[in-house]
C-alpha cells in the first residue's frame, strides 16, 4: 500500500512539474524578423526541415543547396539548424516552430507532404518566412510569409532524353533492335503532376531523337524504397524494356540495370559509382541557386516571390556528367538543346510534338482555372512554381 | 578430479529466484537501471559526437522541456502514449496477449480523419469531436472485438490473431488515402480541415493540450477503479490466473474475454481519435508510429498500475524528444533517438531480472 501511495505521488509530482515547467521560459525572438529592413548576415538563423538525410539522393541534393548557400554568405555551422528524417506529419510542424522558436528568421521544407504542416506553422509566425519545395498552396494561401519553389527539372529531363535517344539511335543503328522495339521502362514514384510532368519530359526529349520510341511508367508509390525500385525495373525489363529512367530517390533501378547491363538514367546523383558501365546521365537539381536567392532576399529586406522555379537560365537544373556508355555524338545535341532552352527556341511541353487520345492538344486549365496552353506549347511552372502538366499522352503506357 | 567435479556441481554465479523482495530494495534496483541506462547512453553519444557528456545531457533535459513549446509536446506524447498503456491493461491483466494496438489505434484515427472529412461541412466542430469520440471507440472496439470472438468461441491464438489485424488496418488506410488523398497521386491527405479547423480539438483555457489531458485522465482514473474496485476488474483477474477457477466460480469466461478486450480495443481507437484530432489532423499509415509496441513495454513495466504508468510513459517520451534535439544540435540522424530508446528500455526490462531473481556468488570459505 506504501508502495502504491508512494507511485501515485510521485506520478501527480511529475506532472505538476511539467505543467510549472510552462510558466517558465518565454522565448522573445520577436525583434529578430520583420520583411523590410537589411540583416547583418552574422544575425540571422536559417532552419532547414529535410525529410531524408545524407543517404538519400534528394535531400542529399538540398543539403548540398544549403552549403553552398552558407558559403557564399559565410555564415557558420550555428546560424544553421538542420532537421533531418522529418516525417510528412505533425513532426514537420512540431519541428517548423521549434526552429521558429529557436529564432530562424526562415525555414525551409524539401518533401511534398511537408506543405500542410508548414502552412499551420506559418499562420502562427507571420513574421518569419516558410518556404516549401515542390508545394502548389503559397499563392493559395493567402500568407505573405509563405513561398513555394521549385526548378523546371521538366527541361533536365528533356535533355536526359535526348541523352537516352541518342543510346537508342545507336542501338537501332547497330542493328541491336530494331525500331519498334524501341521501349523505354520508367520508374516513378507517384501517380501525380511532379512524376507525370517528369516523365513527359524524359520522354519527347527521347521521341525528338528516335520517333518511333515508346515508354512504360510503373509506380512504387514510395519516394525512397530502394529494393521496390530495383523490383520495379526487373519488371520492366522482363517486360521488354531496354532502356530504363526514374523519378525516385534511390539507386535500386541503377543497380539492378548494371546487372542486366541496361542503360540507365538516374535522378539527383550521379549513377556512375553503382552503374559505372551503364549510367548514361542523371537530371539533376542545383537547389543552391534558390537557397542564394532566398537568403538574398532576408539580408536585403526584399519581398520573395510565392512562387519560385526557373531552370537551365539560372542554372538552376542541369545533368551529370555523360557516361561512358552514352552514344557518339550525345555532347553536341545535348549542347544543341540546351542552347536551344536557354533562348527559347525549343519549348519541352510543344503541342506539336504530343497528342493525347490521338488530338493535339489547345487548352488546358488547372483545377483554378488557370489556361496553361498558349502560344502552341504547355506553360509550365510558370505561375505557380510546382508542375501542373498531368496529361497522359500517347506513346506512354501506365501500369 | 575430485576437486573438479565438486566445482561443477557449485558454478561461481548462480540466478535464485527470490522469494520476495522488499519495495525498497526492488525501487533501488530500478532507480539503479534507470541511472545505468542514462550513463551508458551517454556514453554512446559521447563516444560519437565527441562532446561533453554533460551537454549531451543538457541538450536532452532542453529538448524534451526547453521551451514552453516542448514541453507541451512532450506533454501531448506522454498522453497518448499512457491512453494507450492504460488501454492494454485490461487484455493483458486477463493474459489475452493483445499485440494489436497499433491497429486498433490506426483504425480509431481512420474513423476520426473519416468524420473530419465527411461532416467537417455539415456539423458544429463540439459535435464533430464528440463524434469522432464515440466513432473511433467504437471501430476501436470492433478491431479488437473480432479476435477476441475467435478467442473466447474456437480458441485460436490472439497474439497472431491481434498481430494480423495490424496490417489490415494499414491496409485499409492506404485504401482510403486513394479517396483522401490531396492532390491526387500524391498518397497523402494533408492536414484535414486547415481552413475551417472543423474536427481540430479547442483549446480549453487557452490551452490546446488541456482536452488530451483531461481525457486521458479520465480514462487513466477510470480504468484504475474499474480493475481495482468493480467486479468485472474482478473477473478479469480470475480469468487471467486460470480459467478453470474462472469456470468454477460461475464467471461465464467467453463473456469476460469478449468483453474486456472490447474495452481495451475501444480505449486504443480512442487514442487514434486523440492522435488525429488532438495532434497530427491527418491520416497515414505512420499515425500509430509504434506506440501501440512501446505501450506494451509500458504496461508490463509498470506492472498495469496507471499511477506508475504516468512515470514510465513519461521518462520514455521525455529521453525520445531530448534525443530529437541532440540529435539536430550535435549533427546525428533522428536515429540517434531510437538508439537511445533502444537502451533505456534495455535496461529498464533487463533490471525486472533483478527484482525477479538474485545473484549469488559461490562462497569462498565452503569445503
Amino acid at each position: 500500500m506504501k508502495r502504491k501511495i508512494l507511485s501515485i505521488l510521485l506520478g501527480f509530482a511529475m506532472v505538476a512539474a511539467l505543467l510549472s515547467g510552462c510558466g517558465g521560459s518565454k522565448d522573445a525572438d520577436s525583434e529578430a524578423s520583420g520583411t523590410n529592413g537589411k540583416k547583418d548576415a552574422s544575425k540571422i538563423k536559417v532552419g532547414v526541415i529535410y525529410v531524408g538525410d545524407e543517404n538519400e539522393g534528394y535531400t542529399a541534393a538540398h543539403m548540398d543547396g544549403i552549403k553552398q548557400m552558407a558559403a557564399e554568405y559565410g555564415l557558420s555551422a550555428e546560424q544553421i539548424i538542420e532537421k533531418t528524417c522529418i516525417k510528412e506529419d505533425e513532426s514537420c510542424y512540431d519541428a517548423a516552430v521549434d526552429l521558429a522558436d529557436q529564432g530562424c528568421n526562415i525555414i525551409f521544407g524539401n518533401s511534398f507532404g511537408h506543405e500542410d504542416h508548414l502552412i499551420r506553422a506559418a499562420k502562427e509566425f507571420t513574421d518569419v518566412e516558410f518556404c516549401h519545395a515542390t508545394g502548389y498552396q503559397a499563392a493559395s494561401s493567402g500568407l505573405s510569409n509563405m513561398h513555394n519553389y521549385f526548378d523546371n527539372i521538366f527541361e533536365a529531363r528533356y535533355v536526359s532524353g535526348v541523352v537516352a535517344g541518342m543510346k537508342l539511335q545507336e542501338m537501332i543503328d547497330n542493328g541491336t533492335i530494331t525500331k519498334d522495339k524501341a521501349r523505354i521502362g520508367y520508374v516513378g514514384a507517384f501517380p501525380y503532376a511532379e512524376v507525370v510532368s517528369g516523365y513527359t519530359a524524359f520522354y519527347l526529349g527521347v521521341k525528338s531523337i528516335v520517333d518511333s520510341a515508346t515508354m512504360e511508367v510503373r509506380y512504387t508509390n514510395s519516394w525512397a524504397d530502394s529494393s521496390l525500385e530495383g523490383e520495379t525495373a526487373t519488371a520492366l525489363i522482363a517486360d521488354g524494356c531496354i532502356l530504363i529512367s526514374q523519378h525516385a530517390d534511390t539507386t535500386g533501378a541503377p543497380s539492378v540495370c548494371e546487372t542486366k547491363g541496361i542503360p540507365v538514367v538516374g535522378y539527383n546523383v550521379d549513377m556512375a559509382s553503382v552503374a559505372p558501365k551503364t549510367a548514361l546521365t542523371s537530371p539533376t537539381n542545383n537547389w543552391g541557386v534558390y537557397y542564394k536567392y532566398a537568403i538574398g532576399c532576408i539580408l536585403d529586406g526584399t519581398k520573395m516571390d510565392a512562387d519560385w522555379c526557373k531552370g537551365y537560365a539560372e542554372d538552376a537544373v542541369g545533368i551529370t556528367k555523360l557516361g561512358t556508355a552514352c552514344a557518339k555524338g550525345t555532347q553536341e545535341k545535348v549542347d544543341e538543346a540546351i542552347k536551344a532552352i536557354k533562348d527559347g527556341s525549343l519549348h519541352v511541353f510543344d503541342t506539336s510534338k504530343f497528342t493525347v487520345g490521338g488530338k493535339t492538344m489547345n487548352t488546358w486549365k488547372n483545377k483554378a482555372g488557370v489556361e496553361y496552353i498558349k502560344d502552341g506549347y504547355f506553360h509550365e511552372s510558370e505561375g505557380i512554381s510546382a508542375p501542373a502538366f498531368e496529361l497522359r499522352i500517347d506513346g506512354i503506357t501506365e501500369k | 578430479m575430485l576437486r573438479e567435479s565438486a566445482k561443477s556441481r557449485e558454478p561461481f554465479v548462480r540466478m535464485v529466484k527470490r522469494d520476495r523482495i522488499g519495495t525498497k530494495k526492488a525501487i533501488g534496483i530500478r532507480i539503479t537501471a534507470v541511472i545505468l541506462s542514462l550513463v551508458v547512453s551517454g556514453v554512446v553519444i559521447v563516444k560519437i559526437t565527441g562532446q561533453n557528456p554533460l551537454e549531451v545531457y543538457e541538450g536532452i533535459v532542453s529538448g524534451a522541456i526547453g521551451t514552453d513549446r516542448r514541453v507541451w509536446v512532450t506533454v501531448r506524447e506522454i498522453m497518448v502514449l499512457l491512453l494507450i498503456s492504460v488501454g492494454l491493461i485490461p487484455a493483458f491483466k486477463m493474459k489475452f496477449w493483445n499485440i494489436g494496438a497499433e491497429g486498433q489505434i490506426l483504425v480509431g484515427g481512420l474513423v476520426a480523419a473519416a468524420i473530419m472529412i465527411y461532416a467537417g461541412d455539415r456539423l458544429p466542430s463540439w459535435l464533430i469531436i464528440v463524434l469522432m469520440f464515440v466513432g473511433s471507440g467504437l471501430a476501436g472496439l470492433i478491431w479488437g472485438m473480432i479476435p477476441a470472438i475467435f478467442k473466447a468461441i474456437y480458441n485460436t491464438n490472439e497474439t497472431l490473431f491481434t498481430l494480423m489485424l495490424n496490417y489490415v488496418a494499414m491496409q485499409l488506410v492506404t485504401f482510403c488515402i486513394v479517396f483522401w488523398e490531396k492532390p491526387v497521386g500524391s498518397n497523402t491527405v494533408g492536414v484535414i480541415n486547415s481552413s475551417s479547423g472543423k474536427g481540430w480539438f479547442p483549446e480549453l483555457f487557452g490551452n490546446s493540450q488541456l482536452l488530451n489531458i483531461l481525457v486521458v485522465s479520465a480514462v487513466t482514473i477510470g480504468m484504475f477503479i474499474y480493475m481495482k474496485y468493480s467486479k468485472q476488474g474482478y473477473e478479469i483477474a480470475v480469468v487471467g490466473e486460470s480459467e478453470d477457477t474462472a469456470n468454477y466460480a460461475g464467471i461465464n469466461v467467453k463473456k469476460v474475454i469478449i468483453r474486456t478486450v472490447m474495452i481495451s480495443g475501444a480505449i486504443c481507437g480512442i487514442a487514434g481519435a486523440i492522435i488525429v484530432g488532438g495532434c497530427s489532423h491527418t491520416i497515414s499509415t505512420s499515425t500509430a508510429g509504434g506506440r501501440g509496441f512501446t505501450a506494451i513495454i509500458v504496461t508490463w513495466m509498470s506492472k498495469f498500475n496507471p499511477f506508475v504508468m504516468i512515470l514510465v510513459s513519461a521518462f520514455l517520451v521525455f529521453m525520445q524528444q531530448g534525443s530529437v534535439q541532440i540529435a539536430s544540435q550535435f549533427g546525428l540522424n533522428q536515429n540517434a533517438s531510437d538508439i537511445i530508446t533502444g537502451i533505456l528500455l534495455f535496461f529498464l526490462i533487463g533490471c525486472e531480472f533483478f527484482v525477479t531473481y538474485k545473484v549469488e556468488f559461490r562462497r569462498r570459505n565452503r569445503g
